[in-house]
C-alpha cells in the first residue's frame, strides 16, 4: 500500500476537491489581474502617442502604439543641463559598485561566521539578524551626521559605503551556508594546508552560487531604486528614480513619458530576477531565523 | 634541566585541556588562533556597526539631549519624549496612522504571500515562475508607484475618475490625494500591491523542501483535504520561514512611508497619511533637530523590534 502510494504524484492522494481547486483557481486569477493591471497600463500608457493620452475618456488600449515616449525620455531629458545618460550612469555606478562590496564583504564574513569557530560568532550573526527588524529609517538622522562628519554627503560614496554592509544578502547567504556547505569538506582542505581565505574562494564559494545571486539581486534591487534625496543634493549626481519622479510631476502631457520611464526603472531588476529566479527561491528555502 | 623537560611536557600536552584554563584564557587563545575569522568580518562588520549599530545607539543618547549639529549637545533628560506624547498632535496622528498601516498591509500581506505561495505551489514549474514573477515584480520597482498616482489623477482623465463619472456614481472628478477619506485607504492598497516582497519568496522556497513522503505518509494516516494537510504537515515543516517571513512582513509594514510620499506628497494633506517615518524626516534630514528626531527614531525603533518579537514568540508556538 505504502509503497504504492509513493509511486503517485501527490497531487493524486485523495486530499484535492474540485471545489477548491475552483475557488483557488479563481482566487489566483483575481489577485493576478489585480497585481497585473498597473504594470499593463504602464506599458500602454508608454505606448500611447501623445494625441492618445489626451483622450477622453482615457482607454485602456492603444490605438496606434509608438515607441517615441521611449526616444522622448532620453531626448527631452537632454535639454536639461544634466543630460539624461547621466542619470542612468548615476545609478548604475550606484548599483554595481554598491552590490560588488556587499557581495565580497558580505560573503567574507558570512563564511566566517557560519564556518569558523571563533568566540563572538554568534553575538555577530545575532546583530545581523536582530538588523532586520528596524528599518534604515530609523538610522536616518545619525547616518546623515556620521557621512557628513566623514565629508562623503553629497558623493556617490554617501548611498554605497552604507550598502558594502547591508544585512539581508550576508543573513541569507550564511543561512544558506550552514548546511550547504559541508564541515567535512571544509576541514579536510584546512589539514592539508589551506589557508582560510583560500578555502573560502575556492571550496566555500562555489558550492553557494544560489546565495550570491540572491545577494546580488537583492543588493542590486534596492541600489538600483535609489532616490538618493537627502544624501545627494548636486543635480549631476541625481539617480534616475529621482529624475523619473521629476518627469512625472509634469503632469497629463507628461504621462507616457513618464510611464515610459517607470517601466526603464521595472524592466532592469526584472531581468535579474528572472535570470536568478530558480537558484534565489533555492536560497530562500534555507531561510529562517535559526541560529 | 630535566625538571624544565618535565614542566614543558606538562605544560604543552597538545591541544591544551580546556579545563586547565580559565575560560578568559581559552577564548583569548581561541581568538588568537583564529585571527583570521576576525579579519574576514572586519570590513563588513566595520561598516555594519558604524551605519546600523552606532546610529541606534547615539539616537537612544541624543533622544536625551537638544542638539541642532551645530552646538554641542545639551542633556535635557526625557524632555523631548515629554514633548512628543504630549504636546505634538502631529506626532500623535502619525502613530496612529503608522500603526493603522502596520495592523493593516503586516498581516494582510504577509497571509496573501502565505497563501499565494501556497496555493502556487502544485503547478508545473514553468507556470508557476510566470506567476512568481507577476506577483513579486510590483516590489521590484519604488517607481511603478507612479503609475497609481496617473490612475488616480486627480482630473478626470485619471481611470478611476473616467469610470466612476461614466457611471455616475460621482459628478465631479474626487482629488484623491487630496481627501482624507481617500488618502490612507489608497495608500494602503498600493503598498500591498508592493508587499509580495521577500517573505513571498521564502515561502515559496520552503514549499519546496518540504519532502513529498510526508505527504504520503499523512494522506494514509487519514488527513481529508488541503487545509488539514496545511495545518498538520505543510506548516509545521516550514516553521522557519514563517517566523523569517513575519520579520520581513513587519519590517516592511513599518516602512511605507515612501510610498505615501509619492503618491500624496511630503507633508500628505492635512496629515491625512503622515506616519512616524515622515514626522522623524521632518525633524531629522529638514529642521535638523537631531535630539528631537531622535526621540522620535528611538520610539520607532522599539515599536519595530516589540512588535517583530512578540509575534515571532506567539508564531514559535505553530504546530506544538
Amino acid at each position: 500500500m505504502a509503497r504504492k502510494l509513493r509511486t503517485r504524484n501527490h497531487k493524486v492522494v485523495l486530499t484535492r476537491s474540485k471545489g477548491g481547486d475552483a475557488g483557488i483557481t479563481v482566487f489566483l486569477i483575481i489577485f493576478g489581474l489585480f497585481m497585473f493591471f498597473p504594470m499593463y497600463y504602464a506599458i500602454v500608457q508608454s505606448l500611447k502617442p501623445l494625441d492618445e493620452l489626451w483622450n477622453y475618456p482615457p482607454k485602456f488600449y492603444v490605438v496606434n502604439p509608438t515607441l517615441s515616449n521611449f526616444s522622448d525620455l532620453f531626448q527631452s531629458m537632454t535639454s536639461s543641463w544634466v543630460p539624461f545618460s547621466r542619470y542612468i550612469f548615476n545609478t548604475v555606478f550606484i548599483a554595481v559598485v554598491g552590490t560588488f562590496g556587499n557581495l565580497v564583504f558580505g560573503s567574507l564574513a558570512a563564511y566566517a561566521v557560519s564556518k569558523i569557530k571563533f568566540p563572538g560568532r554568534s553575538i555577530l550573526f545575532a546583530g545581523v539578524k536582530y538588523s532586520l527588524m528596524f528599518t534604515a529609517t530609523v538610522t536616518s538622522t545619525v547616518n546623515f551626521l556620521t557621512l557628513s562628519t566623514l565629508g562623503l554627503v553629497d558623493t556617490y560614496w554617501a548611498i554605497i559605503i552604507p550598502a558594502w554592509g547591508a544585512t539581508l544578502g550576508m543573513f541569507l547567504m550564511r543561512q544558506f551556508m550552514v548546511d550547504g556547505v559541508s564541515d567535512t569538506i571544509l576541514e579536510s582542505a584546512r589539514l592539508d594546508g589551506s589557508s582560510e581565505l583560500r578555502t573560502y574562494w575556492t571550496i566555500a564559494m562555489p558550492m553557494v552560487k544560489p546565495a550570491w545571486l540572491t545577494l546580488i539581486v537583492y543588493s542590486f534591487k534596492d541600489l538600483w531604486n535609489t532616490s538618493s534625496s537627502v544624501y545627494i543634493q548636486s543635480e549631476q549626481l541625481k539617480t534616475f528614480n529621482y529624475a523619473i519622479s521629476q518627469i512625472v510631476s509634469g503632469g497629463i502631457a507628461r504621462a507616457g513619458v513618464g510611464a515610459a520611464g517607470a517601466i526603464v526603472m521595472l524592466i532592469v531588476p526584472v531581468i535579474v530576477f528572472v535570470v536568478s529566479q530558480s537558484r534565489i527561491i533555492e536560497t530562500m528555502a534555507t531561510s529562517g531565523m535559526k541560529d | 634541566m630535566s625538571e624544565n623537560t618535565v614542566q614543558a611536557k606538562q605544560k604543552t600536552p597538545k591541544p591544551v585541556a580546556r579545563k586547565d584554563m580559565t575560560k578568559w584564557q581559552w577564548t583569548w587563545k581561541e581568538m588568537k588562533r583564529n585571527y583570521v575569522a576576525y579579519l574576514m568580518c572586519l570590513p563588513f562588520y566595520l561598516i555594519f556597526i558604524i551605519f546600523t549599530v552606532l546610529p541606534v545607539v547615539l539616537s537612544m543618547f541624543f533622544s536625551l539631549t537638544i542638539f541642532n549639529m551645530i552646538e554641542a549637545p545639551q542633556f535635557v533628560g526625557i524632555d523631548n519624549y515629554l514633548r512628543l506624547f504630549l504636546d505634538d498632535d502631529i506626532f500623535i496622528i502619525a502613530v496612529k496612522n503608522t500603526f493603522i498601516f502596520a495592523v493593516i498591509t503586516g498581516p494582510v500581506s504577509y497571509f496573501l504571500s502565505l497563501f499565494t505561495a501556497w496555493f502556487i505551489n502544485e503547478l508545473p514549474p514553468k507556470i508557476r515562475a510566470v506567476i512568481t514573477l507577476i506577483f513579486y515584480a510590483p516590489s521590484l520597482s519604488t517607481g511603478m508607484t507612479v503609475i497609481w498616482k496617473v490612475i488616480f489623477d486627480g482630473d478626470s482623465y485619471g481611470y478611476a475618475n473616467s469610470i466612476l463619472m461614466r457611471l455616475d456614481l460621482i459628478q465631479a472628478s474626487i482629488q484623491f490625494f487630496q481627501n482624507e477619506t481617500w488618502i490612507m485607504p489608497l495608500c494602503i492598497v498600493v503598498a500591498l500591491w508592493t508587499s509580495l516582497g521577500v517573505s513571498f519568496l521564502s515561502f515559496i522556497g520552503g514549499l519546496q523542501t518540504i519532502p513529498k513522503d510526508q505527504y504520503e505518509a499523512a494522506a494514509v494516516d487519514g488527513i481529508r483535504n488541503r487545509w488539514q494537510e496545511l495545518w498538520y504537515v505543510t506548516l509545521p515543516n516550514m516553521k522557519q520561514q514563517l517566523l523569517f517571513g513575519a520579520v520581513m512582513s513587519i519590517t516592511q509594514s513599518f516602512n511605507f512611508g515612501q510610498i505615501v510620499t509619492d503618491l500624496a506628497g511630503f507633508p500628505s494633506y492635512n496629515y491625512a497619511a503622515h506616519t512616524i517615518m515622515h514626522h522623524l524626516q521632518d525633524y531629522g534630514t529638514t529642521r535638523f533637530e537631531v535630539g528631537y528626531s531622535s526621540a522620535i527614531a528611538t520610539v520607532l525603533f522599539i515599536i519595530m523590534i516589540g512588535a517583530n518579537l512578540l509575534v515571532n514568540k506567539l508564531l514559535s508556538k505553530v504546530g506544538q
